[in-house]
């Protein structure tokens, strides 16, 4: 009787102790794993700086930023022209975009938030940013190129039909994030809608804005499909926005197919300014939005 | 506004694209061959091409994506060192496609030349493994597109894990579970739909991708099933051919991007419905 009893209970802590420290173990092991290919990841990212920094640096000079980009072969010159014509695009992708971006946030938010029309510009504005953005340049390219030419206006255009999502919905976060009280105690005080939101709700939004334009900025100055084929690119400095246009996305995609090495290296120091501008903008804006909270 | 841009979007593209859908109808989806001086459109390559991509891109990325998103939203190590891969990965979001493309040229081509032979030696005989390799190929841009993807995956999976109710894992700990039973039995479970609404919008994004895949999967229009010979994908195909494209051929190409649009809105909506469906469920529980 006795050891029929004891029998399966020493079985069973046996099994119990072989258990344990089996999930103990496996336990262990997949932490470990975990944290291997969260670290194995940066593998790649410290890859991409280390090969841009260690190509691009050696070129970078007050020549590369204010000189033209040599001919096939040549060695020498620089990519002032693709700053320029980045810069230019992008500032006409905000002037076009930033309007629209903030007067449709501030419609939706403040004058409609839960009519049927807001929901659907809030659904549309979100397929929008998750729209391929080689289509920007498709439909720049129908509305703009196929009726003048390949243009600085036409990767502008572009550009601001990348952008224009991401303005809004942030724009919206940020009026979303104006307490009620503010409006309340402006109501209050006799201020009618207009005055409300123009003295108001906007000023208060602002930094959150301009933390979205930012963002944007980074994204559009590192775009290359949506400009690839609307404004192409110009080997000499652009006299007027309906001229093709050089950029320097569009300098890393043409010089990397290059059999030259120093247009090799020209991409690569093209890559370092991008990298540093996007990751500097990211940064601040980063800030900015911490010190909001 | 923004509903008439997109409005605007389809219409162009539609309005462009109308005489090559008159012209060659479905024949464009299923017709093998794209040989603009032949005046024959058919994209099933590209089609093939951007789906395979995407795929195999997800492949590799779901498993790291995820056990980032675990280890973020887990207590592994301090907090500060998290915030810092969390910030890494965020990084890895904003670098621009074509610097992608430059390094995956310099890095990752040569990669594949090197060892894409033991692949065919070893694994020939599975016909995605067929060389003869070549340097510019399926594998080398999907392996860059994993990259592109793997933000996508992480942040969203990460807020799934996050938004599974404390209640849940507490109980899990107090039933005797180790962390990893816990892990598997019920956070996991619970933040499920969030995990496959990132994936599905990881998807999305990879098949849009442009830039770094142009750069990289040699731009052929010849149907192939081998990972390591060159393909094409839809985006590749209108960033290679729209700057010298006339006539027919533009339009043959806007139906083209036609395509790509359908494809990745659809896939997008299905993605952004999943991932409401998981926030209105989780809403209830504390």
């Amino acid at each position: 009787m006795n050891s029929v009893l004891t029998k399966p209970a020493n079985f069973f802590t046996r099994t119990f102790h072989a258990k344990t420290a089996f999930r103990a173990l496996s336990n262990r092991v997949l932490t470990g794993l975990c944290i291997l290919f969260s670290f194995l990841t940066l593998v790649p990212l410290f890859s991409i700086i280390y090969l841009v920094f260690k190509n691009g640096l050696p070129l970078i000079s007050w020549d590369l930023f204010t000189k033209l980009p040599p001919a096939a072969g040549r060695i020498g010159g620089g990519f002032g022209n693709a700053i320029i014509g980045t810069a230019i695009m992008v500032g006409i992708a905000l002037v076009l975009a930033v309007p629209l971006g903030i007067l449709s946030a501030i419609y939706i938010n403040e004058y409609a938030p839960s009519s049927r029309l807001s929901a659907g510009v809030r659904f549309v504005a979100k397929m929008l940013t998750g729209i391929p953005s080689i289509i920007c340049g498709v439909f720049a390219f129908a509305v703009v190129v196929v009726h003048t030419q390949f243009s600085a206006f036409a990767g502008g255009v572009a550009l601001s039909v990348l952008i224009l999502p991401t303005i809004l919905l942030t724009a919206e976060q940020a009026l979303l994030g104006v307490p009620r009280a503010y409006r309340e105690a402006s109501y209050g005080l006799g201020a009618p809608n207009y005055q409300t939101i123009w003295k108001i709700v906007l000023p208060e939004a602002l930094p959150a804005i301009m933390t979205g334009i930012m963002l944007a900025v980074a994204r559009a100055a590192g775009e290359t499909a949506p400009i690839l084929f609307t404004a192409l690119f110009n080997q000499f400095w652009i006299k007027s926005i309906w001229q093709p246009s050089a950029s320097l996305s569009v300098l890393i995609y043409n010089f990397s197919m290059l059999p030259y090495p120093y247009q090799v290296k020209m991409a690569w120091a093209a890559s370092l300014v991008l990298v540093i501008l996007v990751t500097f903008t990211n940064v601040l804006a980063q800030i900015a939005f911490r010190k909001k909270n | 506004m923004t509903i008439i841009t997109l409005g605007l979007i389809a219409g162009e593209i539609l309005k462009e694209a109308w005489p090559a859908i008159q012209k060659f109808g479905l024949k464009f989806v299923y017709g093998a061959s794209w040989n603009p001086n032949r005046q024959i459109y058919g994209v099933l390559p590209f089609l093939i091409g951007t789906m395979m991509s995407s795929l195999i891109a997800l492949l590799i990325a779901f498993p790291l994506g995820v056990s980032i998103a675990i280890f973020l939203s887990e207590d592994f190590l301090p907090s500060g060192i998290r915030q810092t891969i969390r910030f890494v990965v965020e990084l890895l979001a904003a670098i621009p496609s074509v610097v992608y493309g430059l390094w995956g040229i310099f890095v990752i081509i040569p990669l594949v030349q090197q060892y894409g032979g033991l692949l065919d030696k070893h694994l020939g005989f599975i016909p995605f493994f067929k060389g003869p390799v070549f340097g510019n190929s399926l594998l080398t841009a999907s392996i860059v597109l994993s990259l592109m993807v793997l933000p996508t995956i992480t942040a969203i999976s990460r807020n799934a894990f996050v938004a599974t109710p404390k209640t849940l894992r507490e109980g899990a700990y107090a039933l005797g579970a180790t962390r990893w039973e816990a892990i598997f039995g019920v956070i996991f479970p619970a933040a499920a739909p969030g995990v496959v609404a990132a994936t599905i919008l990881a998807f999305g994004r990879a098949m849009g991708e442009t830039m770094a895949v142009a750069m990289l999967i040699g731009n052929s229009p010849r149907l192939t099933w081998s990972l390591l010979s060159p393909s094409g994908t839809l985006a590749g195909l209108l960033a290679n051919q729209f700057a010298e494209a006339e006539g027919m051929q533009i339009s043959a190409l806007m139906y083209a991007a036609l395509l790509l649009v359908i494809l990745t809105l659809g896939v997008n909506m299905i993605g952004e419905l999943v991932l409401r469906y998981t926030q209105r469920r989780t809403a209830g529980i504390q």
